[in-house]
């Protein structure tokens, strides 16, 4: 006789210790909650791991930790997030995101209506990505031991044929283009942290990228030389990253840089440089100069690089300098953030 | 953004380029010192460098209230900090000012003092409301645009009869520095630079207006020109300072006139008057004991004076001798001349005070200038 077992209260119920001790209350979480939410048939196996062919090809693997803070934000939650960071570290790489992990730390008292809709936002970032999490785990700890939920995902995917974008494949000569609207991210989460809010329109642009990313290698093939999301330290960060590894400089055009009123509005009061501010659905592709207008094209015809833009150039630079020439009229160097401009933005 | 971008646009700051260019003499030198850290920052920030001429030359003064903190009062605070029953609430900025031997709020608050960074000084009041059973104290810094937000807090937990809270004091003043870099005799042998004329602060005019700089360019016979943060108040300022020059005047001119009048912002002062009263001397950093130049408690308020409520010792701490920013505060030295610029001081690794703070001479040249001492190198 199968023993009665209460279903979740998911309206008032929350989770508790024995949703990580490894019983029936655990079995019942995963089941009743997550596989729901991811719904694909290797979760439905049951399995402590996933079996998947491995085609041809080159795999690309990565991983990465959620910390974000508040959980919900405008334009997406810690679950939504979790899915398009780690899409997007395959997908800069040129590769066709396939299968995800996901690990959730949980604090005792966390509400299961939270939980349902953040992994329903996962599921659902799962599918428009096209790409399923196939394994997973829970662990509970004690109150005040974690911040409500930590989730830590990591993905695998397939590059195509002849495709090896890095970080130390910048020339002199290339364009750099960026596919929309820096720092919408990290405005949005500061918009509503507890001793920051302010009233803003700016709402995240947590997306996953995969899609015109594959758009753009359609275009530019070859020419495309690398790309990187750039997410914490913002397109500075990640433009003096790859002039040390390139070992070149670049120069900016400000005025061709897009960033929204609304964020350069925040920024101006808050004292940041929308350029260190974290982005989540944004991707810097550096481009040989003969591709890079068809690559802005592909990338302008595409729903999330509508504002795209060609920013500027790499030059020879022993310094690795990232300079940019501002909209005022003078020079100036765009360096790395330093110190923390705000914690647990991802 | 409006209100913003009024106020940088290119082709009006290239038509003042070109008059501050037609109106300077080309083998005068025209040096003049930006007091404040918001305009320090603005000339790095927008490159201003590249639109003045070579023989205008900007200095950058001690206006930046991070960077002249004395490191003794930041190892007072680390102390506080480190009593289990305080809470100390600082400004971000300051918790990487070094103190002495390497220390710094940063790490004093890795290793467990409950030091929490705060955006106003009313998170810190409702801090000491959250935790009735701490001591919660606030470390005020800044110079006179500051110190009113530090008054109404104090009201405002008088009024809520808050028995935890209380303030470490650090507010300081702007003419008084003023004058002494004119004025002191060489202090630690640095020296003294020429000054054709000033740069007066926007914000802390807000407060003060512009009556109190009347004496000082009276006195000293140099001009100044209180100006707006903005890049084209910086323009314009730098062209009325020229045109002052070249007309031998020495008068207060007040670029920003959106903003700031001869007598300020009257209630302000009114509160930060009712609160402070003068310290007989204040050390800043690079310029030693500065009289009259720092605020505390008046005594009707010493409950709320930290420094009198946990019995805290003055400490008097020697810089790192190598450090420049003693020279480069008074507008001495560039930051290149110093030996550690770039070294080992860097944003990441501040040795000195002028590196700490965005609006810090050094941290400014680093982040957005140092390209350039490298097109200097190849051009001579």
């Amino acid at each position: 006789m199968k023993a009665y077992q209460r279903k979740l209260d998911i309206k008032n119920g929350c989770v508790d210790l024995s949703h990580g001790s490894g019983g029936r209350a655990m079995a019942q979480l995963i089941s009743g909650l997550f596989h729901e939410a991811f719904g694909n048939e290797w979760l439905a196996r049951g399995n402590d791991q996933s079996a998947f062919e491995v085609g041809a090809g080159r795999m690309v693997m990565t991983t990465d930790g959620y910390v974000v803070s508040p959980l919900f934000f405008p334009g997406g939650n810690i679950g939504s997030l979790a899915v398009h960071g780690t899409v997007n570290d395959i997908a800069m790489a040129g590769a066709k995101p396939l299968y995800l992990s996901a690990s959730f730390i949980i604090e005792e008292g966390f509400r299961f209506a939270d939980l349902k809709m953040i992994a329903e936002s996962m599921g659902q970032a799962a599918r428009d990505a096209g790409v399923y999490i196939i394994t997973g785990d829970t662990k509970v700890v004690e109150r005040g031991k974690a911040d409500g939920l930590f989730i830590s995902t990591a993905g695998v995917g397939v590059v195509p044929d002849g495709l090896d974008l890095s970080a130390e494949n910048a020339r002199v000569g290339d364009r750099v283009l960026i596919s929309g609207t820096l720092g919408d991210h990290g405005v949005a989460i500061m918009s509503r942290r507890q001793n920051l809010a302010f009233e803003t329109e700016v709402i995240s642009d947590s997306a996953s990228l995969n899609d015109l990313v594959a758009r753009m290698v359609e275009a530019g093939g070859r020419g495309i030389r690398l790309m990187r999301d750039p997410t914490r330290g913002g397109l500075a960060a990640t433009l003096n990253e790859i002039a040390q590894q390139s070992d070149l400089g670049f120069r900016l055009q400000e005025e061709a840089i897009p960033v929204k009123p609304g964020v350069a509005a925040a920024c101006e009061l808050l004292g940041l440089d929308p350029l260190h501010v974290a982005n989540e659905g944004k991707l810097v592709a550096i481009v040989a100069p003969e591709v890079a207008n068809t690559v802005l094209a592909a990338m302008r015809a595409h729903p999330l690089g509508r504002d795209a833009a060609d920013i500027g150039e790499a030059v020879a630079d022993d310094h690795h300098f990232v300079q940019m020439a501002t909209s005022f009229g003078g020079g100036r160097i765009v360096d790395w953030l330093s110190g923390e401009q705000l914690p647990r933005i991802c | 953004m409006k209100y913003a971008d009024e106020f940088r646009d290119k082709e009006i700051a290239l038509g003042l380029a070109k008059a501050i260019r037609a109106e300077t003499h080309p083998e005068k030198p025209y040096r003049f010192m930006e007091f404040c850290g918001g305009h320090t920052h603005a000339i790095s920030r927008y490159g201003l460098e590249d639109m003045l001429p070579k023989n205008v030359r900007m200095i950058h003064g001690p206006g930046c209230p991070v960077c002249v903190l004395p490191a003794g009062r930041i190892d007072m605070a680390i102390r506080l900090a480190e009593r289990p029953d305080i809470i100390l609430c600082v400004y971000g900025d300051l918790m990487r000012v070094p103190g002495s031997q390497g220390a710094s709020l940063l790490k004093a608050k890795a290793r467990g003092a409950d030091i929490r960074m705060v955006y106003s000084t009313i998170d810190a009041v409702r801090i000491a409301e959250e935790n009735p059973e701490r001591e919660v104290v606030f470390f005020a810094i800044g110079f006179e645009t500051t110190t009113p937000p530090t008054a109404v807090m104090i009201r405002l937990a008088e009024k809520k009869q808050l028995g935890n809270f209380s303030v470490f004091c650090n507010h300081v003043l702007t003419p008084p520095a003023m004058q002494n870099i004119l004025e002191s005799p060489d202090i630690r042998n640095i020296g003294r630079v020429e000054i054709d004329g000033f740069v007066g602060p926007a914000h802390v005019s807000t407060i003060i207006g512009t009556a109190p700089y009347e004496f000082f360019a009276e006195e000293f016979g140099k001009p100044v020109v209180i100006s707006g943060f903005e890049p084209l108040d910086m323009m314009q300022a730098i062209l009325m300072l020229v045109r002052q020059v070249n007309e031998h005047r020495h008068e207060v001119e007040n670029q920003y006139r959106r903003a700031v009048t001869r007598d300020g912002n009257l209630r302000a002062k009114e509160e930060v008057s009712d609160i402070f009263e003068l310290r007989d001397q204040f050390e800043w950093r690079g310029l030693g004991q500065v009289p009259y130049s720092g605020l505390k408690l008046k005594r009707a308020y010493a409950k709320y004076d930290a420094e009198i409520r946990f019995d805290m010792n003055e400490l008097l701490v020697d810089d790192n001798p190598a450090c420049e920013c003693g020279a480069i505060l008074r507008g001495v030295k560039k930051p290149v001349d110093c030996k550690l610029f770039g070294t080992v001081c860097t944003p990441e690794t501040p040795m000195g005070s002028c590196m700490v703070s965005s609006e810090g001479a050094c941290a400014a040249h680093w982040t957005y200038g140092r390209f350039r001492d490298y097109q200097q190198r190849r051009a001579s």
